[in-house]
Parts: structure tokens; sequence; C-alpha cells
């Protein structure tokens, strides 16, 4: 039994289609996190398994069973939101208890939750407070206590670090990392940031423009991104995209940049489809943090290119590299130092490179 | 000479407006309260009297009965403005198909004058021939409705008048104030299971405390000020029924000759208001400085 | 809390939410029709009376239809029966209040966009004080005023005179659209003056050149404001002007009041709209101005 279910899932806003043929299966326990750009409709799939929002085409199943029409109140579910969204005239008890109290839970079984709830989150001393009276780091605990007391199937939560400063938005990731741990509840999560997808995640579902692009651990969407805009969209910097021709000759399969003369030969790569690839145009993928500046196997493919641009970051530096005419970055510790407008020696890690079809941006 | 035009030009162009409203506001107040301890009748003297005025004023059954009046209109005024302005700007709030023409319709008396909404009110409450013909031309041969020219009753007239002027700049209020919660909140009181009814009651309705707040200082200050609605509506009668206190400074000034009670009555007035806005604006503008 | 949901019970609550959410809806539109009858009904009388002959008045109810659009009332509510004494009508003093409402909405705006100007751009010690100063203008009762003022015009020798009217509302306007102008350019930037500044542009270089090129939304609620509490107004109207110089509010009371002979219903309600005509087309027109002027003005103190 599958915890949520989402099945051919289609909604347009008038002419607009927002969400198309979505697809989508989490088990208990699971962190999924919906990850995109603004517009590509995460925050509308989640408004939607909240049951805030109407279904064009497609079903919604919690526990198996179809919830689709069913009321928010009725799909055991608890939403945490970007603004919190705490009731400005009640106190915090209040906040917490309104959903239980709404349904009917005697006096014992609400005094019981909130006791529980109030002290895991350290809010115990809060109760009394009105949320202006809290600070943002609190108002977020109360809003993730009022959805923990109901002991949802399913917790939702839409970008609620987005309003934080950046400092306590590291904090607040990781608390509600350890609340994950311990707690192990089912989770959707939606976010426009890949750090706090990434490390959130059990499971990242990546979308753009309606449609998901990846459904995977973070693990594989990191190393095997299935299309140039996953490959683009994970990472800081994103994954290195050359420009080129596949030859094969005699069994052996050659990347050549355009504009270059090197061969890159690939050997060890899972081709999802070995045909035709002969002159095949292609996208080269590589990670920054893949390229060396000294060999550290022997798989490593040795390159000599010429160094444009250092950006310090502190710990490491970022370094732009020419090869044949297109851009491509580096991720070096800031102690090593590097002559820039002279050429250097590289070595790409070749078990890591991606190709994707030039055309399509899949993944081949 | 330049130099002093150019630094000092802000505070010179404020002069007009500071100068006219110090003048024509502040300076006539003061003189008016002068008068009022004055015994001045037909023109204004200027040795002061103490409190006979005063005095005058509330021994007098005619001021009397303007308070009285002012009161129960007042009271009967806030409340129906207010419950129905928020019933319909709840209803309103409820994404309504024609709420554009809605919203037109219930604001629309607002532009009118009193005397305008008075005289029409006027006709509609004849006793002969408005609402009680209309309903015994329907067939209750007994209806009757006299309200107007009825001593008990035509202060109630003024109400139903009043309300159907006020009632929908209340609506406006609040139906900005809902608007302006933002919708997470109802989404969360969505999902914690809250009905309809219960997410007006409970949540959104206490938030609009500042509106409430705005709404009764406004509605109070149109009230203390009536004259216009009661002198196209009853003229202050039958007899002296309907009289409230604007009326009677009105006529103690320039039909009785009694200035210094005019004044007086002026003054009660003007303090009735202070003691209304000043809270409000001493309240409004610590929120306003404490952002 | 963690029931397993049968999953006809959901199909049950979906039912239920379909048919009380239909219900709830048709309870809607009828409450809202309902007071929306309430408003409207005046309007309707009003101008179904103007159009009865005074026979068919007497004949049928408030809300019976006329028999055929029969504009005498009009006629003689705007222009008189010709007889000369005695007989009021409104043409003149429509013209009187125009020639009131104009040069006064023009001043205290003029005056109310300037004084709004200093007070948020040209801050100094002390502007909140001259701010609450000027606000409290807008609160009080005219009943404290009207007496030195009627003193002031008959001593300026503008008593009784539409000039003196245009002073009176020009005074008592300039708290209104000192407040309107005020809180609207305290949402300015003052970069943008601070720009200005840094270009060399003056005092008022930078108001008509930076300020009143974006001050096109709160001119037009304040004119919309001013205008309609300037053309209602009757307590100054009527106190400090009687007989040719009257605005027409004063004009409509007098020949409600007016009990000569019998009583033309039909002329009172065509002498009430046409009274009503211009505020009304104001509000038509431009409603969400005059709401926003009403709203604004209101919340923000």
């Amino acid at each position: 039994m599958k915890t949520l279910k989402i099945e051919d899932l289609s909604k347009n806003f008038g002419s607009t289609e927002v969400l198309r043929k979505i697809n989508l299966e989490i088990d208990e326990g699971n962190f999924l996190v919906l990850l995109g750009p603004s517009g590509c409709g995460k925050s509308t799939l989640l408004n939607i398994i909240a049951g805030l929002e109407t279904i064009n085409e497609g079903d919604v199943f919690i526990d198996d069973y179809n919830v689709s029409k069913v009321e928010p109140k009725d799909r055991n579910i608890a939403m945490v939101f970007q603004s919190y969204a705490l009731y400005p005239s009640m106190n915090v008890r209040e906040n917490m208890i309104f959903g239980l109290k709404q349904a009917k839970t005697s006096k014992e079984k609400i005094e019981q939750q909130l006791e529980k709830v109030s002290k895991f989150l350290q809010v115990d001393q809060l109760l009394e407070r009105k949320p202006s009276q809290l600070s943002g780091g609190q108002r977020q605990r109360v809003a993730i206590g009022r959805a923990l007391v109901r002991e949802p199937r399913i917790f939702l939560f839409d970008e609620p670090l987005s309003n934080l400063d950046a400092k306590l938005r590291v904090e607040m990731r990781r608390e509600i990392k350890k609340l994950h741990q311990q707690l192990k509840t089912t989770v959707v999560y939606v976010t426009h940031d890949q750090t706090e997808a990434m490390s959130l995640g059990t499971r990242i579902a990546i979308m753009n423009h309606g449609v998901i692009q990846q459904n995977d651990t973070p693990e594989m969407i990191y190393n095997k991104p299935s299309n140039t805009f996953v490959a683009d969209f994970i990472g800081s910097p994103s994954m290195n995209l050359i420009k080129g021709n596949l030859k094969e000759t005699s069994g052996e399969i050659l990347f050549t940049a355009s504009g270059s003369n090197f061969e890159i030969p690939i050997k060890d790569y899972e081709f999802k489809d070995k045909s035709n690839l002969n002159n095949k145009e292609v996208f080269f993928g590589l990670r920054p943090e893949h390229i060396f500046f000294k060999k550290s196997n022997d798989n490593d493919f040795e390159i000599t290119l010429r160094a444009d641009l250092s950006e310090y970051i502190g710990h490491e530096q970022i370094m732009t590299f020419d090869y044949a005419n297109q851009e491509i970055l580096a991720k070096f510790p800031s102690t090593i130092k590097i002559e820039l407008a002279k050429e250097t020696k590289l070595y790409f890690d070749l078990t890591q490179i991606s190709l994707f079809n030039a055309q399509t941006q899949e993944r081949i | 000479m330049f130099k002093w035009l150019e630094k000092n030009l802000p505070k010179i162009v404020m002069a007009p407006a500071v100068g006219l409203i110090g003048w024509f506001v502040y300076g006539f107040v003061l003189w008016t309260l002068y008068i009022s301890f004055t015994n001045s009748k037909i023109l204004p003297k200027y040795e002061l009297w103490g409190f006979g005025q005063y005095e005058k004023l509330w021994a007098s059954r005619k001021w009397l009965i303007s308070v009285d009046n002012l009161l129960v209109f007042t009271a009967l005024f806030l409340i129906f403005c207010i419950v129905i302005g928020i019933i319909l700007a709840i209803f309103l709030d409820q994404k309504i198909r024609a709420e554009g023409v809605l919203r037109t319709i219930y604001l629309y008396p607002m532009a009118l004058s009193f005397i305008v909404t008075g005289t029409a009110w006027k006709w509609i409450l004849n006793p002969t021939l408005g609402i009680q013909k209309m309903f015994i031309d329907w067939g209750f041969e007994n209806f009757t409705f006299d309200w107007l020219v009825n001593r008990e009753m035509a202060i109630y007239t003024i109400v139903i008048a009043g309300v159907w002027q006020s009632a929908g700049f209340v609506m406006a209020l609040f139906l900005a104030g809902l608007r302006s919660v933002e919708d997470e909140i109802v989404k969360a009181a969505k999902i914690d299971g809250a009905g309809l009814f219960t997410v007006y009651w409970r949540i959104l309705l206490p938030m609009m405390r500042p509106v409430f707040f705005t709404s009764f200082v406004i509605l109070v200050h149109i009230s203390i000020k009536s004259y216009d609605l009661i002198v196209a509506l009853t003229q202050g009668g039958p007899g002296i029924s309907t009289t409230m206190p604007a009326l009677f400074m009105t006529q103690a000034a320039f039909h009785k000759s009694q200035v210094g009670l005019s004044a007086a009555s002026a003054m009660m007035m003007f303090m009735a208001v202070a003691a209304v806005i000043i809270p409000y604006l001493y309240s409004e503008l610590r929120r306003e400085n404490a952002r | 809390m963690q029931d397993n949901i049968q999953s006809s019970s959901y199909k049950q609550l979906e039912q239920k939410s379909k048919y009380t959410n239909m219900f709830l809806r048709w309870f809607l539109y009828f409450v809202l029709i309902l007071f929306a009858s309430y408003f409207i009904f005046p309007l309707y009388v009003m101008v179904v009376t103007s159009l009865k002959t005074m026979e068919e008045i007497r004949q049928g109810t408030l809300l019976s239809w006329p028999s055929g659009l029969n504009f005498d009332s009009w006629a003689v509510a705007w222009g008189g029966r010709g007889y000369g004494a005695g007989d009021t009508f409104l043409k003149p003093y429509f013209w009187n209040s125009i020639k009131m409402v104009v040069p006064a909405v023009f001043f205290s705006t003029l005056i109310g966009a300037m004084t709004g100007y200093v007070l948020t751009k040209w801050r100094f010690k002390g502007d909140s004080w001259v701010f609450l100063f000027l606000l409290f203008g807008c609160f009080i009762p005219f009943q404290a005023i009207l007496l030195p003022m009627a003193r002031t015009l008959g001593a300026l020798g503008i008593s009784n005179s539409i000039v003196g009217l245009v002073l009176v509302h020009t005074v008592y306007g300039i708290p209104f659209t000192t407040l309107f102008f005020r809180n609207y350019y305290v949402s300015v930037p003052t970069e943008l003056v601070k720009a200005a500044r840094i270009d060399g542009a003056g005092f008022f270089k930078i108001f008509f050149k930076i300020l009143l090129p974006i001050s096109a939304p709160i001119i037009v609620v304040t004119v919309i404001w001013q205008f309609t509490q300037i053309w209602n107004d009757f307590l100054f109207g009527s106190t400090f002007s009687f007989g040719e110089a009257a605005p027409i509010q004063v004009a409509l009371n007098n020949m409600v009041l007016s009990s000569t002979s019998v009583k033309e219903y039909n002329v009172d309600m065509a002498s009430a709209i046409i009274a009503g005509i211009p505020t009304l087309i104001v509000y038509v027109l431009a409603g969400k101005y005059f709401i926003r002027g009403l709203t604004s003005g209101a919340v923000k103190g």
C-alpha cells in the first residue's frame, strides 16, 4: 500500500496547463521533495494533494483510498505554510489545538497531544503568547506543532523556509531533518532551493512546466540526471554541458567537443540505447567537482585547457576554463594557485560523466 | 534673502493650510467656547457669565430630548450599520458572480446628499400614500405605518434612512479588511477542519478589530453631526420629538436668538466628538509610529 | 486519530458537502438580493414617482409602474411653471452649486497637495504634530464654528454669496485633502526626491515634475471626495446663504418643504433626482476611486 499515489493528474487554470499527467507514488516514512523553479506547478500539486485545489483529470489516493473529491479536513493531512498562517487573534495553545477541537477530539486527548508536541518542539513555555510575540523560528515551530498534534498520515510543507534569513534557514533545515528522523513521518515538501531539497529529501521529484523531470533519490539525481534541465538545476555551480559529437569506431566510442581535436574515450558508461551512436550530437556532462588538477586515479582523462577566470569563495575557488570556445567550470580548493591565461593540465573523472542527446535533452 | 526663502520655502508653502486651519478651526472653536460662557442673545456679548448657559442648556427640555434622541439614534444606527455591513461584506467575500454590481448597489446611497435621502424616504414613509398604502392595496387592510408622524416612532424612521445611507460604507470597510487577509490563513483553517461559519466567526472577524474600531468612530461621528437628514425627513418633528443637538444649535442661534445658548450646545457636541476621536487618533498615530 | 476511514464514508462526505454547498449558495444569493432590494427601492420609487401624474400617484402604490413616461414634473422641477413669485425651481441653484463647487474643489485640492508634499518630503521636527493639528479639522462638528463664521463672512462682506461659500468649503476641505495627499505621498519613496535634489531640482520643480505626474490616482480620489462633499452640503449652504445665492441642496429642501396648496410629490421626486444626479454619475463612472477614498481615508485615520 502506498501512502500517497497520484495517477495521471492534470490541472489547468483557464487555458494554461499547470500540471500535465503527473504520476507519483510514495511509501510510508519517505520525505519527498517537490523541487523546481517558480511556475513549475509544485505548489499547485501540493495544494491538490491537500484538497485545496480542484482536479481537472486524474486521481489522488491516500492509503489507497481515492480522496480526489474529499475535503481537506477528512484527508488526514496537515500543512505548514510559507508564512506559517498562524491565527493572529489566538495564542499558541489555541492555534495548536484548533484542528483537534474542530474534529471534536476529547479534552483529555487534546491536552495529551498538546503536552507531548509542545514539549517535543520546545514551545511549551510559549503557549500563552500570541503569534505576534514570537520570533520567526518560534513561529515556525508552532506551525509545525499545529500540524504534528493532529498525527496526520502525510505532512505537507509549502516552502516553509523561504521567509527566513540565510542563517536561520540552515538551522531550521536541520531541525526539520532531525524531526523527520525521529518521527519517521511521510512528508511532501515543496521548495525551489536545490540545496534544501538534496539535504532533506529521501526522494526528489524535480518539476518543470508541469511535468516531473525526474523522480529519484538525491544520489541518483546528482549522479545520473535524466535530462539537461535536471543536470543544470542541481549543483552549485551546475553541471558543465559541453556540446559535441560521438564517434563509434570498431567498438570504441569517442567524444569530441565541437571545435576541438581532443577525443575523449567513453568506457564503462551505461548507455540506455547503444544503437545509432555514431555522429550523434550530444552534450557531454561533467560536474565542476569532478575536474581535478592532479591525477587521482588511472581512468582520469588528461586534458590541457586555458584558465580564464577565478572566483574565490572562501574554502574553495571556482575556475573557468576555455574548452574549444565553450566555458567549463571546475571547483578546486582555494589553496591551489593556478595562473590565468595559461594552459593548465586538468583531469576529468570519466566515471562521473553524463551524456545527453543534444536534440531531446534526454540522457542517453 | 533668496537663500532664506529657499531654505524656508516648505514652511512658507505650508503656512496657508496651517494658518487657515489655525484660524478657522481652532480660533473659531475657541471663540465659540468663549461665547458659551457669556450671556449673548441676538448679538455676542463679551462679558463672561460663568456656566449660566450650560445650566440653561441642561435644564432645557428640548435639549434633553435632543440628547436622548441622539443616544437612541446612535445606538441603533451603530448596531444596524455594523451588523448589516458585516453580513454584506462576508457574503460578498464568497466569490459572487455579480459582486461588482451588488457592491455598487450597496454603496450608491453614500453618493447622495442627506437631503436627497431624506426627501426620498419622506415620500416612502408618507403616512397615507407611502408604504402604508402599498400594503393596504396588497390586501393587508389594517396595516398602518405612520411612524413618520408618530411622536414615539418618528426617531426610528431616521434610523431607517440613516442606515440605508451608511451601511454600505461599513460593508466597504469590512470587505477591504477581509480581503487584506492572506489566504494562507483560510487554507490553514480549512485543513484544520473549520467550516465556513467558524472561519469567519473565530478567525477572520477577530482579526477585524481595527476595522470595528474605525467603523465605530466614523459612525458615531456621523451620528453626532446629524443635521441635514433630520431637517429633510422630519424637521425635528412631529413637534420636537425627533430634535437632535445639531438642530437645537441652529435653531437656538438663528431662530431663537440665543447665541450664547447655541454656543454652549455646540461646545457640548464638540466635546462629545472629541471624547471619541481623541483616543482614536492617539492610538492610530502610536501604531503608525511604532512601525 | 489514525482511524481508517471507510471508502463508503468518504463517498458520504463527498455527497454531503455537495448538497450543503448548493443550499448555502442559494441562501447567499437570496440574502444579497433581499438587501439589494432594500437599497434599490428608494431609487426606484423616486424615478417611478417622478414619471407619474398626481392622479396616478393617488391611485396607485409606491411600486406601481407609471402609465407613460411623463417628464412634466421634471420640467417643473428644473424650470418652474413660469408664474414668477413664490415659484422655486432648481435651474439657478444648480448653477450656483457648480459655481461654488468648482473653485472650492480646485483650491482645497491644490492646498492639500502642496501641504501633503511638504509634510512627507520635507520633513522637519514636529511635522507629525502639524499633521495632527490639521487632521483634527476633519472631525470637528461644524456647529462649533457656525457662529463665528457667520460673523466673519458678514464682516468681509461676503455673507449670503457664492464667494463666501467657496471660502468656507475650501477651508474646511483642507484637512481632508491634506490627509489624502499626505497618506499617498508617504508611500512614494523619498529616494525619488533625493535623486532629484542631487540633480539640482528645487522645491517647486520636484513637485511639478516628479510628484504631480504620479499623483493621478490620488487627485481623482480627492476631487471626487471633495466634489461629493461640497455638492451634497446643506449645513453650510443653509446657514450662510438664503435666497438667490443658495446652493442646490438648500433649494431642494425649500422646494420640498414649501407648503403651497397641493403637495406635488412627483415634482419633489424629480427635484431630488436632479439634485442627486451629478454625484450619482460621478459615483457610477468612477466608483472605485470613490470607495478607495472612503476606505483609505478612514482606515488610515
